[in-house]
């Protein structure tokens, strides 16, 4: 398999009554298993768009997505959610982490969505934790923790079903440096020990350069 | 994953606690004046001592005579009931009483206001009494005017202070009665057995209510079985045809029929035909109740569709994580159903609180509310149905949310 990630001629446009937005036009990525790849351009080039399309949350208007090298774009919305909680991972820039809940019950989420038994999610909830150092804030709720500490639960909750591909909409965009360092750190550590995929949108050269790959886009196209 | 719903629905409960006050505040309210109306007609209508035999009874009640361009509407005469509805095919006991005439006694100086009721001595084999002392007045006692009555528990208490009653003498509307009975109270809204003093029909000062085709009388029939009914109630209107009626009077009816068709007839009847009448107030009544079960559930879809923006977050999150939007249709009605069951239980512990207050109040004399499991069935399918109604559209319109729309719905 030589391609986790694939793209060919993905074009993205949002219509309204009046007006037509070109999000994406004519996209080519490949992403082989195991890289880790940084998208990059100026505000409202598209990154979010295309790291959506890649994450099956939006569909492309034209052209073929292929993830692990299966096409997706005959899935149903329940294939597409299947396909989502087992093979991909989130992190948001703002961490949309659920307020009523304790650390380790927004981490179980995805595992919510599995047939599994509660006592194992809780092992694997615990385990993303640990991971990520956050073993001692179990069960403390989102708004008692720093920043960084939320998006470190939010790695955890992306990680917490070992998915292939983990997709960052720039992880470190509302952290300082230091925060932002100690979450490139996990990213990094994820890749090396699990081989995860990762794609991550950010703003922030210095971070981009500490990646196998940059992708950059502008006004919706890749530029070379 | 139902663990992890219903501690996310406690959660979101006790953390919003305005939205949880206002949603339990319109659930609860409902409910208690739903399951009291409800209870409050079950205390109508439902049979209980001495009316056990309802399934096979029917009533003579109201009686309209109509002429030219006049109508005379009123309880049927004794004279009606004694000369066209006795011998009726299918009937096993027939009894006339007459409506509850209010008298005062004055034992030790106090006035007393009673409810004196006269009967036949059928009136006590076609309804089931149980006596705490002696016993009925007989049919002999009826017929040579004997000067007895039967009394109930409260007008002992009242004229013996409690002590036994049976051979002592009370005194009504300036007649004197020997007591040979005590039966328990009957709630004033049972109106046809309800009463304090009950005494022999031949008791009334004078015998002028033997010759009149209207008022204050009304017939009880204790059929063979409720397959007579048609029957009875075709014999009767046969009969009535047949009545000599007073000059310038043209038409008498006096429906034989069991007390919830009468009360149907007086509230929702016209002149038309009478078989109608129980259909129309059982409508009117299950649009009531569904009218007023249905405002706290408009209310509660109002409030849940204004959370959807502030939950997209949350539906964004969980979609990109693999929920299906069947699952997040099954948290939202399982958030409902949640808040929906907290309500009913405080509605039902407000409920019995309220029939309780009411039965001590004495606003309703002799008042014996009860929360009994139907009307907590009731309750409990009124309960799920606020849970439902009210769940089920703001979460399918949850869960069709577009994920990246609820994500950046949330960050904005």
């Amino acid at each position: 398999m030589s391609e986790m990630i694939a793209l060919e001629n993905v074009e993205k446009v949002y219509r309204t009554d009046r007006i037509e937005t070109v999000a994406l036009s004519d996209i080519n990525l490949s992403v082989a298993p195991g890289e880790f790849v940084s998208i990059m351009g100026p505000s409202g080039c598209g990154k979010s768009t295309l790291l959506n399309v890649i994450g099956l949350l939006d569909a492309p208007t034209k052209g073929r997505v292929r993830l692990n090298g299966t096409p997706v774009e005959s899935h149903s919305d329940a294939t597409l959610a299947k396909t989502r909680n087992r093979e991909v991972g989130f992190i948001f820039q703002t961490f949309h982490l659920i307020p009523d809940l304790a650390v380790v019950d927004n981490v179980e989420i995805p595992l919510l969505y599995r047939r599994m038994a509660g006592a194992e999610r809780r092992r694997l909830a615990l385990a993303a934790l640990e991971k990520v150092g956050l073993w001692g804030r179990v069960h403390h709720f989102p708004s008692q923790l720093s920043g960084g500490q939320q998006q470190r639960v939010a790695i955890a909750r992306a990680i917490v079903g070992s998915p292939r591909i983990l997709l960052a909409d720039e992880p470190t965009g509302n952290l300082d440096s230091q925060m932002g360092d100690d979450i490139m750190h996990i990213l990094h550590g994820l890749k090396q020990e699990s081989g995860t995929t990762i794609v991550m949108v950010t703003h922030d050269p210095r971070l981009a350069e500490q990646t196998q790959r940059i992708v950059r886009l502008f006004d919706g196209r890749q530029v070379h | 994953m139902l663990r992890s719903y219903l501690t996310l629905a406690w959660r979101v409960l006790s953390r919003r606690k305005f939205f949880t006050a206002i949603s339990l505040f319109g659930i609860c309210l409902t409910l208690v004046v739903l399951m009291v109306a409800s209870a409050v007609l079950d205390h109508i209508f439902a049979p209980m001592v001495p009316e056990v035999r309802q399934d096979r009874t029917l009533g003579v009640f109201r009686a309209r005579m109509t002429g030219d361009r006049r109508m005379w509407t009123s309880m049927p005469g004794y004279l009606l009931l004694d000369r066209y509805a006795r011998n009726l095919p299918g009937v096993e006991r027939m009894a006339i009483f007459s409506m509850p005439q209010s008298v005062y006694s004055y034992p030790g100086g106090q006035r007393v206001r009673s409810f004196l009721k006269r009967t036949d001595a059928e009136f006590w084999r076609v309804l089931d009494f149980r006596f705490v002392e002696g016993g009925p007045f007989t049919d002999q006692d009826v017929a040579n005017g004997s000067m007895v009555a039967v009394i109930n528990a409260t007008t002992r208490d009242r004229f013996f202070a409690g002590e036994p009653a049976v051979g002592r003498t009370i005194e009504a509307d300036g007649q004197r009665f020997r007591v040979v009975g005590v039966v328990p109270d009957v709630p004033i809204l049972r109106l046809v057995s309800t009463g304090d003093i009950y005494a022999p029909l031949t008791t009334f000062k004078t015998a002028a209510y033997k010759n009149e085709l209207m008022g204050g009388f009304g017939g009880l029939l204790l059929a063979r079985s409720r397959d007579d009914f048609p029957a009875i109630k075709a014999e009767m209107e046969t009969r009535l045809r047949h009545v000599p009626l007073p000059n310038g009077w043209k038409e008498l009816v006096a429906p034989a029929e069991s007390f919830f068709e009468m009360v149907a007839g007086n509230l929702v009847g016209g002149r038309d035909d009478e078989r109608s009448h129980p259909e129309r107030l059982w409508a009117v009544m299950a649009s009531a109740a569904f009218l007023f079960a249905l405002l706290p559930a408009v209310n509660l879809v109002n409030l849940n569709m204004s959370r959807i923006m502030e939950r997209a977050s949350e539906i964004g999150v969980r979609k990109a994580f693999g929920a299906r939007a069947r699952s997040l249709v099954g948290q939202f009605i399982v958030e409902n159903l949640v808040l929906t069951m907290i309500g009913g239980a405080l509605g039902f512990v407000l409920s019995w609180a309220c029939l309780i207050g009411l039965n001590a109040s004495g606003l309703i004399p002799y008042a014996r509310f009860t929360m009994n499991f139907r009307i907590f069935a009731y309750g409990l399918g009124l309960a799920v149905f606020f849970g439902l109604l009210s769940g089920v559209y703001p979460a399918w319109r949850m869960s069709r949310l577009h994920p990246v729309a609820a994500l950046k719905g949330a960050a904005r």
